[in-house]
């Protein structure tokens, strides 16, 4: 409460400051609101973030094709003299209503080196990688994406099937051919069928909003041993596709459990792949 | 160039832009320029372009069938304002009541004109699903073209779902001249439906047919492509597509199926290799760009949701 009163009275003097300020009122355009301080205080609860240009990187496109799934990989680039490890990467799309979109914690010794999935884009924005290595210090980069609408956009374009699938779960497993993976990394891709209503879609008639119902937990383990875990917010688009580059360690099988708001829970096991697809 | 010519092409220009300011004005309501494609049909073919400010919604092909009692029409266009200028091409021809709306699936295009035709007397008249997909659907569609066609525009629109809901086959009697609708499996959209006029043979397709205008996959690619082979059966000497020229039915099909196709046989060879989404919006389809209009608006959209459909074969 009291935080958030401070935030406001600093709001209300820097409009002041602008107004008194000849010149910067009229002519130049205001810069449009940017959410990432307050976002570091509210979620890293204003925590020292380095520059993370050469340990992470994020690919996603300038301009969305379609604004609720949007392609994004977070790429894990620490140089081979670096002995620390990523734990953690948190996913934030600053202008969406919630910002958080996901949270990966990484298995200690999976050797995930990139992770991919689909959100939901609600406006031209910032998009923020923040990654928590092994020594405790936090590491951010950003892009910027043009989108808009994503998390209000319609859900299933065949409303009926959506219903009828919920909760289906597919695995699939492929060799890493690039060049520079010669470490025997392999790549697994988890896809869940669930609308992931973001509760932002509007029922015209009714008025009313589509409640949220979304996939919030999702596990994977290599053998006994956990290799990713995300958090998942309303921006993950419909269906949810979780895909990463991780090393191998002679595992026999995977296993994934998802969870929802409902608290429904998902389950599935793969046997390990070990030639190419 | 001399000064007086010049001077004329100013003059040409600022009256250019009065007599659009006026039009815009609403002061005057143009009729729609409509051609009679059958004895009683008739047609206006939208303009190739995405719905902005400027073409006022005004893309997809619209039209109305007369009877000997009544009027039938079919889709009301991407604006109030173009409703209510197919309403005074009908005004001009005949001055029997409209007694049904026909929308043949609810994208803005062909639906955000409904309001002009709201009497006390019309039915308006659509797929079972059309209700449901305008509920969920309609606040995004009044946002979304808000920053494309601005607020004016937008701000006359209200969604008028159908109240005579087609489950596999309806016919509507116009006196004289009946018009058999019929429903049909999620293919471009959830909400499809074709109005076929058997004493012209004359079908219209709505967005289940595109000619020249890239088609949009916004329902099921596999439906789509499962439903052509039905559709191809209608008894119909010509069609007027959702976008395009009226064309020789069924021949008007083929290069739509060739593009839905190639596109379907792309993203699985994409997803077989395993190429992530973002590779595979930009390459599925590629050989068809220079055969379509609107081909970089669409094709990776596209790609995009039948590649999150395919997935899961």
């Amino acid at each position: 409460m009291a935080r958030a009163i401070v935030r406001l009275l600093c709001l209300v003097t820097l409009v002041a400051a602008t107004q008194l300020t000849p010149g910067l009122s009229s002519a130049a355009t205001p810069e449009p609101y940017d959410p990432w301080p307050g976002l570091v205080q509210d979620l890293f609860n204003n925590r020292a973030m380095e520059d993370g240009a050469g340990l992470v990187a994020i690919d996603m496109p300038y301009r969305a094709e379609d604004a609720a799934i949007v392609p994004v990989t977070l790429r894990i680039t620490l140089p081979a003299g670096d002995s620390r490890h990523v734990s953690a990467i948190t996913l934030v799309v600053d202008q969406n209503p919630a910002p958080i979109a996901a949270r990966f914690e990484l298995g200690a010794d999976s050797g995930i080196s990139s992770i991919s999935t689909r959100v939901r884009v609600n406006n031209y924005t910032d998009v923020h990688a923040v990654a928590e290595l092994s020594d405790g210090r936090l590491y951010v980069v950003k892009t910027y994406v043009k989108a808009s609408g994503g998390c209000s956009a319609p859900a299933a374009k065949n409303i009926d099937e959506a219903k009828n699938k919920i909760g289906q779960m597919r695995f699939r497993q492929f060799a890493r051919t690039d060049a520079g993976l010669d470490n025997g990394a392999r790549e697994a891709q988890i896809m869940i069928r669930h609308p992931n209503n973001s509760g932002l879609q509007m029922d015209q008639l009714t008025h009313l909003y589509i409640p949220a119902f979304f996939v919030n937990e999702l596990r994977v383990w290599q053998d006994d041993k956990p290799l990713l875990s995300m958090e998942g917010g309303i921006s993950i688009s419909e269906d949810p596709n979780i895909r990463f580059t991780f090393v191998p360690k002679d595992a026999k099988r995977f296993r994934v459990e998802a969870k929802d708001t409902d608290g429904h829970l998902f389950q599935g096991e793969w046997p390990a792949e070990t030639s190419a697809m | 160039m001399t000064n007086i010519l010049r001077r004329l092409m100013l003059f040409a220009a600022l009256a250019t832009i009065g007599m659009q300011a006026s039009a815009r004005a609403g002061q005057s309501i143009q009729p729609l320029q409509v051609d009679e494609i059958a004895p009683g049909i008739f047609v206006h073919i939208g303009v190739m372009e995405l719905m902005t400010r400027d073409n006022e919604g005004a893309i997809a092909n619209i039209g109305f069938v007369i009877g000997n009692d009544a009027v039938a029409v079919i889709d009301t266009g991407g604006s109030v304002r173009e409703g209510k200028q197919l309403l005074a091409s009908i005004r001009n021809l005949t001055e029997k009541p409209i007694r049904y709306v026909v929308n043949t699936h609810g994208h803005p295009d062909h639906i955000f004109g409904n309001a002009a035709f709201v009497d006390g007397g019309t039915i308006f008249v659509g797929n079972k699903n059309l209700p449901r997909g305008l509920a969920t659907r309609a606040q995004f569609y009044l946002d979304g073209f808000r920053r494309t066609m601005g607020d004016e525009l937008i701000s006359e629109v209200s969604i008028i779902p159908p109240t005579e809901l087609v489950d596999g086959e309806l016919t509507l009697d116009l006196g004289g001249r009946s018009l058999l609708l019929r429903t049909w499996p999620v293919a471009h959209s959830d909400s499809d439906l074709t109005v076929l006029d058997p004493a012209s043979g004359t079908l219209f397709g709505g967005d289940l047919v595109f000619l020249e205008h890239i088609p949009v996959v916004d329902g099921s690619i596999r439906g789509w492509l499962s439903t052509l082979d039905q559709l191809a059966k209608v008894p119909a000497q010509r069609v007027v597509p959702g976008h395009g020229p009226v064309s020789n039915w069924p021949a008007a099909l083929a290069d739509e199926r060739r593009y839905l196709e190639k596109l379907a046989e792309d993203i699985r060879a994409l997803i077989a290799r395993g190429a992530p989404l973002a590779v595979a919006a930009q390459t599925a389809g590629a050989s068809e760009r220079s055969r379509w209009k609107l081909f970089d608006d669409y094709n990776a959209r596209n790609a995009t949701a039948v590649l999150s459909e395919l997935e899961w074969e």
